[in-house]
């Protein structure tokens, strides 16, 4: 992947050639985020009942995570197994503090402070000491397991923190929900969390995409495609890199905030190797290098896996769509593995991306999209008139 | 506690500490045959162990030996699962890091996923042969003591297959320069599938040694994963001397963090020192002493 097609879905800067340039680009996009997100905040509270919508909201929460990886792997150039250990301490800074507080200002702040704040510990660690890309995947991903075994075994009554037990890996149930700021009895409803995760996912999106855009973003980007030229134009990557993996730590203990208020639950497993390698599948499926791309990558997988969870796919229901040689060929391959076995599904799906489409799904779309809008006749006569003046 | 009997319990911790530097090494160097020689950091390295470990448990309730389905079979499958998956996934990714990760982790769950579909989300264990033995009023099993001295062995087989064969001069000339070894008539391409395959198969007699000890389970390489990358990052490029040095040192911190809190709490610290580790030395302890060491 060369500098130029990455940058070309920031900021299409190379395809001035019709009269889509990259700015017409920009602005359909966001305009197209802009009324998908408004149309599904009015309309699917509508349409949907209120189970169908808890099932919406928790794709809304993840896809939060998703932007933070997205941000600090798709624009940072940060590679970091360990975006869970950041979720899960929001959750948990979350719970914890709001069973000893009982009002939720500080808690919510809390949930995205203390991740950020372990963040920059990390990060600053990490950055300062020069650790190349690929010791800092070992690094993150030792830290997300310390913190699942740690967690894991605080089941004794004696791990307690106030009046929150952190029950090991039963995790803490019945985490009270969050209540409008200083509005300790107006708790938020399941309705409400639907309308507080659909604006925070938005204000999360347009924030990042006006981040991107900044003088702030064109560095880091710039530092993604080549540090050492970046650090002789005076940037200091270091620095930069801690930022941008500080406020990955902060996104994604928002997220995890949400999650604790969403079940109303949480255990260790939110620190666990899969819930760290389903992020970065919904970046890659979605796409390095944007950010709609890990929101859809995020939304499709979980939905995926939700599917194939509930359906009970089995043999027979598999010949009807497949038909029966194919299904009978596709069983004896998978060792009659049900088909809800997720593990198997995701693997596939990192590994079929990582090898066949490693730019992921969005950037190859909006490539097809501007071929195909640049085809249109007007466009190649424009294309043509310039070319020859 | 009376003279004899605190002799005897230093013996004991020794057999330990032994014991934990041994497991390290041994569950680590299929790692860093790969890692050192072809710099593919392999996720699906725990998978390896996990097949390895099932591999000796299904030829063993086949009527196979158990020393036959621990030191011959466990190896031989695993090692060709390893060619399999240089030739079909790896070779495709060559100079890639972080894609080659990304894949093997792919390659991770996916294993995961297949052997859970057929052997089934529970815990398979074979009990651990020879029994045990006594020293003064405390038990210890022989079979750990014969995990140590296997480990011993293979290092040293290793060591000298690498020093003094012609398979270990290719070996190391392609790790040094391939494409100086290309010019010289080798095919690096080969090289990899060979070395890869001769990782894969010490990871799977791993599995299979630690399996009568821990039991054999889907997951179990995640319980593993973490211990054997610390280990090779820790140790640094050297193979051999890398993973001694950096088993013998975690080891002895895990051992002893163990014996003054949790078994649990014994693995954090060691995680948690590793990371220290490698923020001091980020070429591991090879890449500051030993230099000149295989």
């Amino acid at each position: 992947m060369n500098a130029r097609s990455r940058n070309g879905a920031l900021n299409g800067g190379a395809l001035n050639g019709g009269t889509w340039n990259g700015r017409a680009w920009n602005i359909a996009g966001l305009v197209t985020v802009g009324v998908v997100g408004l149309a599904a905040m009015i309309g699917l509270p509508l349409v949907l009942e209120l189970s169908s919508l808890l099932d919406v909201t928790v794709y809304l929460i993840l896809a939060i995570l998703a932007l933070s990886l997205a941000l600090v792997w798709g624009y940072g150039g940060t590679l970091c197994f360990g975006q869970s250990a950041f979720f899960g301490l929001g959750a948990y800074a979350y719970a914890i503090a709001m069973f000893n507080i009982g009002e939720s200002t500080i808690p919510f702040l809390l949930a995205i402070v203390l991740p950020a704040a372990f963040a920059a510990l990390l990060g600053y660690f990490m950055f300062y000491g020069r650790i190349s890309d690929v010791y800092l995947g070992v690094i993150t991903l030792t830290v997300t397991l310390i913190l699942f075994n740690a967690v894991n075994s605080t089941a004794g009554p004696e791990y307690q923190i106030g009046e929150a037990r952190l029950g090991g890996f039963n995790g803490i149930p019945s985490i009270p929900p969050l209540n409008w700021p200083g509005m300790p009895d107006s708790a938020l409803d399941l309705n409400d969390l639907f309308y507080v995760s659909i604006v925070l996912l938005m204000a999360v999106y347009f924030g990042l995409r006006w981040l991107l855009v900044s003088r702030f973003g064109r560095v880091i980007v710039a530092i993604r495609e080549n540090e050492q030229r970046a650090g002789f134009l005076g940037y200091d990557a270091r620095l930069y890199k801690l930022a941008t993996f500080t406020l990955g730590g902060a996104l994604a203990g928002l997220a995890g905030c949400l999650f604790a208020n969403w079940g109303a639950f949480v255990s260790p497993t939110i620190f666990g190797l899969g819930q760290s390698a389903q992020i970065i599948i919904w970046v890659i499926v979605g796409g390095r290098g944007t950010l709609i791309g890990p929101v859809v990558g995020c939304i499709a997988i979980q939905w995926l896996t939700a599917f194939l969870g509930s359906a009970q796919l089995t043999k027979a229901s598999l010949a009807q769509v497949v038909g029966p040689t194919v299904a009978d060929a596709l069983s004896s391959v998978m060792g009659f593995a049900d088909l809800s076995n997720t593990s198997l599904i995701l693997g596939a799906v990192l590994l079929a991306f990582v090898l066949l489409v490693p730019r992921g799904v969005m950037p190859s779309l909006l490539d097809l999209a501007r071929f195909l809008v640049r085809r249109r006749p007007a466009d190649a006569l424009a294309d043509k008139a310039e070319r020859a003046t | 506690m009376s003279e004899g009997e605190s002799v005897d319990l230093v013996l004991v911790l020794a057999i330990q500490v032994l014991f934990a530097m041994a497991s390290l090494a041994l569950i680590s160097v299929g790692l860093a045959v790969i890692f050192g020689m072809m710099r593919v950091i392999n996720l699906a390295h725990g998978e390896f162990l996990m097949l390895g470990g099932y591999s000796a448990i299904v030829a063993n309730q086949h009527g196979v030996n158990l020393w036959i389905a621990m030191l011959v079979v466990a190896p031989l499958v695993v090692g060709a699962i390893g060619v399999v998956v240089e030739r079909t996934l790896i070779r495709f990714l060559y100079g890639r890091m972080i894609d080659t990760m990304l894949a093997t982790w792919g390659l991770s769950l996916f294993l995961i996923g297949l052997v859970t579909g057929i052997f089934g989300n529970t815990t398979v264990g074979i009990s651990a042969p020879l029994g045990g033995m006594a020293i003064g009023n405390y038990r210890t099993s022989i079979y750990g003591l014969v995990v140590i001295a296997i480990t011993a062995a293979l290092l040293v087989a290793i060591y000298l297959v690498l020093r003094y064969t012609r398979l270990g001069l290719f070996a190391r000339g392609t790790m040094q320069n391939p494409n100086m070894a290309a010019a010289l008539g080798l095919s690096p391409p080969k090289v990899y599938a060979v070395t890869f395959g001769i990782g894969a198969a010490l990871s799977g007699l791993a599995g299979a040694l630690i399996a009568p000890i821990s039991g054999v389970f889907p997951t179990i390489g995640i319980a593993y994963i973490a211990k054997a990358f610390i280990t090779v990052i820790g140790g640094g490029a050297a193979i051999l001397s890398g993973t001694i040095s950096a088993a013998a040192l975690f080891g002895a911190i895990q051992e002893v963090a163990t014996y003054f809190t949790t078994p649990v709490f014994g693995v954090v610290i060691t995680l948690a020192a590793a990371i220290v580790l490698i923020r001091l030395l980020p070429q591991g302890i090879t890449g500051r002493f030993l230099k000149r060491w295989l």
